[in-house]
């Protein structure tokens, strides 16, 4: 199904500068060890990297930091070109704007609609609810979830929970998408479903970061590049194993 | 920043009336009408009794001879008419005198052997009241018999008391208040707490706290209106109940004491009053609780 409406057209970003940019980054959960340590990379600004690494490398920690739900213990993060670590707090609501999250758990609000979760990003942004329904409606189709508008989560299963979540996350047409896992719920098909709608998302200029265990993801996206982290540090520091292997008929 | 309109309000599960806090505002507001009341009562009193007979002095003259009595209440009177600062002299009539003395004395008891007092009601201005030595002086020349009773001296105590009853009803007024915000902060917080998911959730959506404030604001506003009205339709039961017990007994002073019709205004704009505070007491509350949140 193409994407054809307008909410992917809103915004195309010219590739080049890097959209993220860590520097000697630690982040420490109270008094314990570094759960993320000297983390110093960059994300070019249209690129489509995935993020693996075993459990407990701390992959979700770092996509915290993405998506601005932490501040790090110490270094410097910029994002869009701004130092976030010492931003004031009343202007974070306008950057975690420009930011799509797909969260490990969903985390869909539970007396809403699907309707009304995959909305809720463009509420909170005042699009105007006459405004609302054809892009909500459209991307519910693109899910696959256009007869479960009005179900609440609790009546949908795993997989739609995710695409829902997913919906959620990219119907702001943001300038980066942080997926976590975005996958793991659903099957090989509608994998490559989402996965292509991440790339199409992409191609029109949004970063796009994907932590995932399924390495096989990475041969969908041929020009996609590969973060390892490995106990809380980036395993591949030269960026030598940034670039997947190639399919065999790319 | 736009506000959060109507599809929005369901961001936050309904189910206003379900809980405790709009019973326990509607409890608030019931009292605090009630101790509002009674301050404005013994306000709207205290002023009219100041205004009646707070300036006002009685001349008695003491004398067994009622031709000397008569010729010396005429002789005050005609000689207090002229003083600054006098504004009416009311020779009261044997009469009255009579109706006043008759529930001790039994009927007809003037008209015997016994010598009652003539009476001259005496209307002062405040700055005339302050100073009564010239009209004492004035008295007393004109009939040796007659002593001057100041009607503001022996109200004093009772005027005391009013007093202190109005500051007490004001007192319970301010700690109603205190306690209503109480209430609220105590909600606001619960519901911070119950909702914690959904603002973790709207906040990473990019929602601002003023965004996220208002949701809870409106729901605690509906509490606070729900309670007011509750708490101020069953306290106006109350007063008016009162009101006609208090009028069916005929009492002046008691009478005195009920609400008048003006505090009725500022009794009904309570319950807006309770709202408004509801929502200020919940947005800074709320305000404060997220701002210690990323």
């Amino acid at each position: 199904m193409p994407l054809q409406n307008d909410w992917l057209g809103r915004r195309f970003l010219g590739a080049g500068g890097s959209i993220v940019k860590f520097e000697n980054v630690g982040l420490r959960y109270g008094t314990g060890a570094e759960t993320l340590s000297d983390l110093a990379f960059s994300l070019r600004e249209g690129g489509f990297y995935f993020l693996t690494g075993p459990s407990g490398a701390g992959k979700t920690s770092l996509l915290k930091l993405l998506y601005l739900a932490l501040r790090p213990s110490r270094g410097l993060i910029r994002l869009f070109g701004e130092d976030i670590v010492t931003m004031p707090r009343g202007r974070l609501p306008g950057f975690r704007r420009r930011i799509g999250v797909v969260f490990q758990d969903f985390r869909l609000v539970p007396h809403l609609s699907t309707f009304d979760n995959v909305a809720l990003p463009l509420r909170v942004a005042g699009v105007e609810d006459k405004d609302l329904e054809t892009p909500v409606r459209e991307m519910l189709a693109w899910v696959g979830l256009a007869d479960r508008a009005s179900a609440r989560p609790a009546t949908l299963s795993g997989g739609e929970q995710q695409r829902v979540a997913i919906a959620r996350a990219v119907i702001g047409r943001p300038e980066l998408l942080v997926a976590d896992e975005p996958t793991g719920n659903v099957d090989p098909e509608m994998a490559r479903r989402l996965l292509y709608l991440f790339d199409s998302l992409n191609k029109l200029g949004t970063t796009v970061i994907v932590a995932t265990h399924d390495l096989h993801l990475l041969t969908e996206v041929p020009r996609s590049e590969m973060l390892r982290l490995d106990r809380g540090q980036i395993a591949d520091p030269t960026g030598a194993l940034r670039h997947p292997p190639k399919r065999p008929n790319a | 920043m736009r506000k959060f309109g109507a599809a929005e309000r369901g961001l936050l599960p309904e189910g206003r009336i379900a809980g405790p806090m709009p019973w326990v505002i509607a409890i608030m507001m019931f009292l605090t009408v009630l101790a509002a009341a009674a301050g404005l009562g013994l306000a709207g009193a205290a002023s009219r009794l100041d205004e009646q007979i707070g300036t006002r002095i009685t001349i008695q003259v003491v004398e067994a001879n009622p031709d000397v009595r008569r010729a010396q209440a005429a002789a005050a009177a005609a000689a207090i008419r002229s003083l600054p600062g006098v504004i009416n002299v009311r020779p009261v009539p044997d009469s009255e005198v009579q109706a006043l003395l008759e529930p001790w004395l039994g009927a007809g008891s003037l008209d015997s052997d016994i010598p009652a007092p003539a009476l001259i009601d005496v209307d002062l201005t405040p700055e005339a009241h302050r100073t009564l030595d010239g009209l004492r002086q004035a008295v007393a020349a004109a009939a040796p018999a007659a002593r001057v009773d100041d009607n503001g001296q022996w109200l004093a105590p009772l005027a005391s008391l009013i007093g202190a009853l109005k500051w007490l009803a004001a007192g319970l007024v301010l700690l109603m208040v205190g306690a209503t915000a109480a209430t609220v902060v105590l909600a606001a917080r619960a519901a911070l707490d119950t909702h914690r998911g959904t603002i973790e959730i709207l906040h990473l959506m990019g929602a601002t706290d003023v965004q996220v404030a208002r949701l809870f604001q409106r729901r605690i506003a509906l509490d606070a209106l729900f309670g007011g009205l509750v708490g101020f339709i069953l306290a106006a039961f109350v007063l008016i109940g009162i009101g006609n017990r208090v009028s069916a007994l005929g009492s002046e002073l008691l009478g005195s004491a009920t609400v008048p019709a003006p505090a009725w205004g500022i009794l009904v704009a309570l319950p807006a009053f309770g709202v408004l505070l509801a929502m200020l007491v919940a947005r800074l509350t709320i305000l404060r609780a997220l701002g210690r949140m990323l």
